[in-house]
């Protein structure tokens, strides 16, 4: 079943980006051709998907390194502080982490809401509008990634944090090593593996924001200054029904977070770590 | 086990109030949300935003409930989730076991397998899969939304549970056969109650994604809207120049709060389950 409903989607993927598919072959109308790697040179030859490529990395890359200092911040934090403020933190980070992408993308416009919002107010910043500008609306789009997808870092590296032995950390703290030092050398070796998990899911899962984006930008943004690979994607499919663009990013994402991943794979293989 | 004993006394007090305003902060979203939900029209539209309310109202809820079939809606989200969440939890417990027990031929590359199937996007699979169904005559129906569900958190599931199933010792295997169990009473017996917690863990991944999801049930759910689900309700109230932000919030916390109350459930479960996963 898991070859059925991954491997043969993939695989008509791949071939549906070497097609030339629109809504007229879809209803029929005209018999499907196939295209080579025709639509790979339109895409690759359209500025737009450069610059929306440079985006999506710009921006997956702020958001993993963002979502790991604040989930191993956060973890630390929690096995250093007694049972009540721990609880506190713990359910506030499950339920962010809980919180529907739709609905959480909701509740973060309607507090950055310029006329409803309280943000605004709090700062004093009158009727400023987060989604107008081109930085200030991907940040605001970084700040609920980071939100919703903090808590499985925290919860994680903690419970890693946790099944380090405390004499190792005192006998570091007795040596008089620094909060950061103990940090760096001690902890992060320790728990490397629980690292290496959270890594490669926050890079898979920030490369392919989707919904977070399409709501909050309103599908991509003024002017389209918001896209990013996948949201492009899916408006190249749909909305302009040309299905084989579409396929053709779909297959390009594909590959990259494949050479990510398979490169940061052969790094760790080098310091001797086993997958 | 807790590493408290070594911080001074001021330190571990600053550490505990900064831990209570990040909770204040990161919970904030959510009290808005749910604030916002009760707040009468006229005062979540107004340009001095409170962070109470004087006059809690359940006209916002009211509006979502009146919604035709909005139980329909829930129940279906429900069947969807659980459907989801049992068969994955199920196939991944043997398959994880398969991969980490045996060692046979493309072992790694299937693993690997795994680890790309994660990185499809899905969004964009949707169209290959839209054919699928449509040959298959799913369309419109509840299976659409539960297999491919199914199938993109199984690979996730299979990678988390590899961990707990691996963290089992060999010898309790060998110990268990040299009493006279058999393969399957050992894997049923021994090593399910072992690798709960991990389940529960993965679950929990499986619950999310089935229950967030609005693309499928946008696009395999098209003409036949009693097979619609809680998402596309949802949307019914957004619309990008004049949202309805009381309804919007309303029914953002009737979706939010049956994952919260799962997520409560299984807590603790979750904490030791995520820790003995990447452990090995």
């Amino acid at each position: 079943m898991l070859g059925g409903l991954l491997v043969y989607p993939i695989y008509q993927l791949g071939l549906i980006s070497l097609l030339e598919y629109t809504q007229a072959q879809v209803s029929g109308g005209e018999p499907t051709t196939f295209q080579g790697f025709a639509n790979y040179a339109e895409l690759f030859a359209d500025p737009e998907f450069w610059r929306v490529l440079l985006a999506t990395v710009v921006f997956a890359a702020a958001c993993v390194v963002s979502t790991l200092a604040v989930g191993c911040a956060l973890a630390v934090l929690l096995t250093r502080v007694r049972a009540l403020p721990r609880l506190a933190l713990m359910l506030a980070a499950l339920g962010a982490w809980a919180t529907p992408a739709i609905t959480g993308s909701t509740v973060w416009l309607l507090l950055f809401d310029p006329d409803f919002g309280p943000v605004n107010r709090i700062l004093g910043l009158g009727d400023h509008s987060w989604t107008y500008g081109r930085y200030s609306a991907f940040f605001l789009v970084l700040l609920e990634v980071v939100w919703c997808s903090f808590p499985f870092v925290m919860v994680t590296v903690y419970a890693g944090i946790r099944s380090v032995p405390s004499e190792v950390l005192e006998a570091a703290a007795l040596d008089g090593a620094s909060q950061w030092r103990i940090w760096r050398s001690v902890l992060a070796p320790m728990i490397r593996p629980i690292l290496v998990v959270v890594t490669i899911q926050s890079v898979i899962w920030d490369f392919k924001v989707f919904t977070q984006i399409y709501v909050m930008t309103n599908g991509g943004g003024i002017a389209r200054q918001n896209l990013v690979l996948n949201v492009y994607a899916y408006q190249k499919a749909f909305a302009s029904a040309q299905y084989s663009l579409g396929s053709a990013i779909g297959v390009v994402m594909l590959l990259i977070l494949l050479a990510v991943t398979l490169v940061y794979l052969r790094l760790l293989r080098r310091q001797g770590e086993e997958l | 086990m807790n590493s408290l004993g070594f911080l001074r006394r001021p330190w571990r007090l600053a550490a505990e109030a900064s831990a209570l305003v990040i909770a204040v902060v990161v919970a904030f979203p959510l009290y808005w949300m749910v604030l916002s939900a009760f707040k009468p029209a006229g005062e979540i539209e107004s340009s001095e935003p409170r962070p109470w309310t004087l006059a809690p109202t359940l006209d916002s809820f009211r509006r979502v409930f009146g919604q035709q079939e909005f139980g329909r809606y829930f129940l279906n989200s429900l069947v969807v989730a659980c459907a989801v969440v049992l068969a994955s939890a199920l196939i991944a417990f043997l398959a994880a076991t398969a991969v980490t027990r045996f060692r046979f031929r493309f072992r790694t590359t299937l693993l690997i397998m795994f680890l790309v199937a994660q990185m499809v996007p899905v969004e964009a699979l949707t169209i290959p899969l839209f054919f699928l169904m449509r040959d298959f005559g799913q369309l419109n129906t509840l299976g659409a939304l539960i297999l491919p569900h199914i199938a993109f958190s199984l690979p996730f599931a299979i990678w988390m549970l590899r961990g707990f199933v691996k963290a089992v010792p060999e010898a309790l295997e060998e110990a268990a056969c040299l009493d006279g169990a058999s393969r399957s009473r050992f894997l049923w017996q021994i090593l399910f109650p072992l690798v709960f917690p991990g389940l529960v863990a993965t679950s929990v991944f499986s619950f999310i994604s089935a229950w967030n999801d609005f693309l499928f049930a946008k696009s395999f759910i098209i003409s036949d809207t009693s097979q619609s689900t809680l998402p596309m309700a949802l949307l019914v109230f957004y619309k990008p120049e004049e949202p309805d932000w009381g309804g919007v919030m309303a029914a953002s916390t009737v979706m939010t709060v049956p994952v919260l109350i799962f997520f409560v459930l299984v807590q603790r479960r979750l904490v030791s389950g995520l820790g003995g996963a990447v452990k090995d």
